[in-house]
């Protein structure tokens, strides 16, 4: 049903996008997809990384843990922003056409205040995508 | 920050820049917000205090300030020149020496921005509203107001040759000596950050100094006065230049110059400047500087045509001659008689630049990646000088033609006459054909030079309180620039911008101390480096 799973992650938030990955792999095994973790950074050292290099060295480490640990075809994408607290949503937009995903599979926390003046990045991503678009919510 | 598993894949670092630092590890995350502790909450505090302050004793701050600032550029004046000098030189030696190769980001960086994009945000955030605001005030002043005590190193107009010599003190102030203080900063941020992996945020710059104790007390002084300067720069500017615009309002459209208008100017600036940093480096701050540098660049070749190109392009090469021939003289600080000029304005001037240099540096940094130094150099250097020297020329030289020949009285009536530096402008397009045209063009021109200057430094201020981090939460950039507007309209409504400029200049001290060994901490960074 679903050819290629695009799995936007944050590699300093692993923790809560357990959920997330958990469900992107089991979707990926059902519908036999491959997936793509895709990671948005901006060109100045980070908390993750010195330079874009190095963080796209990261991500593709991650996803080969995520293929190995589950069993699926994993790939990675980073993307270089120079902007990334406010491009992220479009960085992401583009990464679904650009590798032609037809399932994005995201983690979102809780809806709160905040949310009635910016959308949070999956709602964001909802609203504008053609592929089908699984937003995970907190347990 | 040597801790990253699975770097190795990455380049190898220089074991001298390795630290065990994590970005963002000091900093605190109240209610989803990221932010470095205690620089941010020192800095917003000590902000809010310093207004409280200002507001409730407004004649001591006044004095006080009024008295610090002439006490600080007469006293300290040969510390700045030479401070200055240093870094001029340090910045020319730099283009020639074998490190002038090292790119930014490493040999394989690719610039992130195109020349244009990259040179007009430099210009837009760096310069404000200079041009508009001093192009034809500062050269007129110095060669007709106080009865000619303003001139520069003293120098007859009457004898030939000497007639435009205010445009050349015009252009020492907005030529190498200023632009140099924002090169010594900018490029030791981005080669600190670029190449050497730490930080983008003041501190990183002293790692070879002060070694790992910057991610101290050391850092957090270093980190805090520069949001300080920056912080207060941005508001004198902000709320001077509302004033400014509600002149011009007056002059171009009759309306009235009451507070009512200058807060509404303030809050329309401010909501400009928040769409943008809301839109982001490209979509926003880009496109705005773009926009920016067009309609200055349109501005300027109609006055450059209707005012005489030939006259324009003999007199610019003729005080480019004389700025490099009495440069020296000008950057000497001792036994100066012009003492208006050069305490007036000179060493005023310097401070100016200095306190400034934080921001404008660090904003420079941030959109220089994958330049080489000698590039950079050239063009956070030499080309603003070239390019503000020609404005200068340009509107201050056919400005000072009209008053020879007994014309502008617009302009003598705000300069010499009485002291209103926000009228020289119009005063100067009203003798122009199609006024009706040109300065509600300006007027625009005015507006937008605050708010790309207004939306860089809220990034710039979100990112050292945010400990160097620039991906954190939006709602920080909105704090900084909803800020920078309330301070602005207090101290406006409440008397006190003077001592805020006062206090933004005193800050520009202890800041000379910080770029210059900054001068000393980038060229050991990039011996280092590969070529």
């Amino acid at each position: 049903m679903f050819q290629r799973i695009l799995a936007p992650v944050d590699l300093a938030h692993l923790g809560a996008l357990e959920r997330a990955l958990n469900i992107t792999a089991a979707e990926a095994r059902q519908h036999g997809a491959a997936v793509t973790y895709v990671s948005v950074t901006g060109p100045a050292p980070g908390s993750l990384a010195h330079n874009p290099d190095e963080f796209r060295a990261k991500l593709e480490s991650f996803a080969k843990e995520q293929a190995e640990s589950h069993g699926i075809d994993a790939s990675a994408l980073a993307v270089v922003s120079n902007d990334p607290t406010t491009d992220i949503d479009d960085a992401l937009l583009e990464a679904v056409e650009q590798t032609g995903a037809d399932l994005v599979i995201m983690a979102s926390h809780k809806p709160g205040v905040a949310e009635f003046f910016w959308p949070s990045n999956g709602g964001k991503v909802a609203a504008h995508s053609k592929a089908s678009v699984f937003v995970v919510r907190d347990a | 920050m040597a801790n990253l598993e699975g770097s190795q894949s990455g380049e190898t670092r220089d074991s001298e820049f390795e630290t065990d630092f994590q970005l963002g590890q000091d900093n605190i995350r109240p209610f989803g917000l990221d932010i470095h502790n205690p620089v941010f909450v020192i800095s917003g505090l000590v902000v809010i205090a310093f207004v409280l302050l200002a507001l409730a004793n407004q004649e001591a701050s006044a004095e006080f300030f009024g008295w610090l600032r002439p006490f600080l550029t007469s006293q300290f004046d040969w510390f700045l020149v030479i401070s200055v000098n240093i870094m001029l030189v340090f910045c020319l030696v730099l283009i020639f020496l074998p490190v002038g190769a090292v790119r930014i980001g490493g040999k394989d960086a690719k610039p992130d921005y195109s020349y244009p994009g990259w040179i007009a945000m430099m210009f837009a955030a760096g310069i404000g509203i200079g041009l508009l605001f001093f192009g034809v005030l500062e050269p007129t002043y110095y060669n007709f107001a106080e009865n000619g005590g303003a001139r520069p190193l003293g120098i007859d107009i009457t004898q030939p040759g000497n007639e435009y010599i205010g445009i050349v003190g015009t252009i020492h102030h907005w030529g190498l000596g200023g632009w140099c203080v924002y090169a010594v900063v900018g490029l030791t941020l981005a080669v600190f950050c670029y190449n050497k992996g730490l930080p983008m945020t003041l501190r990183s710059a002293f790692y070879p100094i002060l070694g790992e104790r910057i991610w101290g007390w050391w850092g957090h002084l270093i980190d805090t006065l520069a949001v300080f300067a920056t912080l207060f720069g941005l508001t004198t500017s902000l709320g001077l230049g509302a004033q400014q615009v509600a002149f011009g309002l007056n002059a171009v459209f009759g309306i009235e110059t009451t507070n009512t208008v200058v807060v509404l100017l303030i809050v329309g600036i401010t909501a400009i400047a928040l769409g943008s940093v809301l839109l982001g480096m490209d979509k926003g701050v880009k496109r705005l500087s773009e926009i920016n540098m067009l309609m200055a660049v349109a501005l300027f070749f109609f006055v450059f045509f209707v005012t005489g190109a030939v006259d324009a392009i003999t007199r610019y090469v003729g005080v480019m001659v004389d700025y490099v021939v009495l440069l020296p003289a000008l950057s000497n600080p001792f036994g100066r008689e012009d003492t208006s000029f050069f305490h007036g304005w000179t060493t005023f001037y310097w401070a100016w630049w200095i306190a400034w240099s934080p921001f404008v540096g660090m904003f420079i940094a941030r959109i220089s990646r994958g330049r080489t130094v000698r590039e950079f150099v050239l063009c956070a250097l030499i080309a603003p000088t070239c390019v503000c020297a020609l404005w200068m020329s340009t509107f201050g030289g056919a400005a000072i033609d009209m008053i020879n020949q007994g014309g502008a009285p617009g302009v003598v009536a705000t300069v010499i006459d009485s002291y209103k530096p926000e009228g020289a402008l119009f005063g100067f397009l009203q003798e122009l054909p199609l006024y009706s045209i040109i300065s509600p063009i300006a007027l625009v021109l005015i507006v937008i030079f605050f708010v790309t200057s207004s939306d860089s430094g809220s990034l710039v201020i979100d990112t050292i309180t945010a400990g160097g981090k620039m991906d954190a939460p939006v709602v920080q950039r909105v704090f900084w620039c909803t800020l920078e507007g309330l301070v602005a309209i207090a101290l406006l409504l409440g008397g006190g911008l003077s001592a805020l400029q006062g206090a933004a200049v005193s800050t520009g001290i202890p800041f000379t101390l910080v770029v210059l060994a900054m001068c000393w901490c980038v060229y050991s960074a990039l011996k280092t480096e590969p070529r």
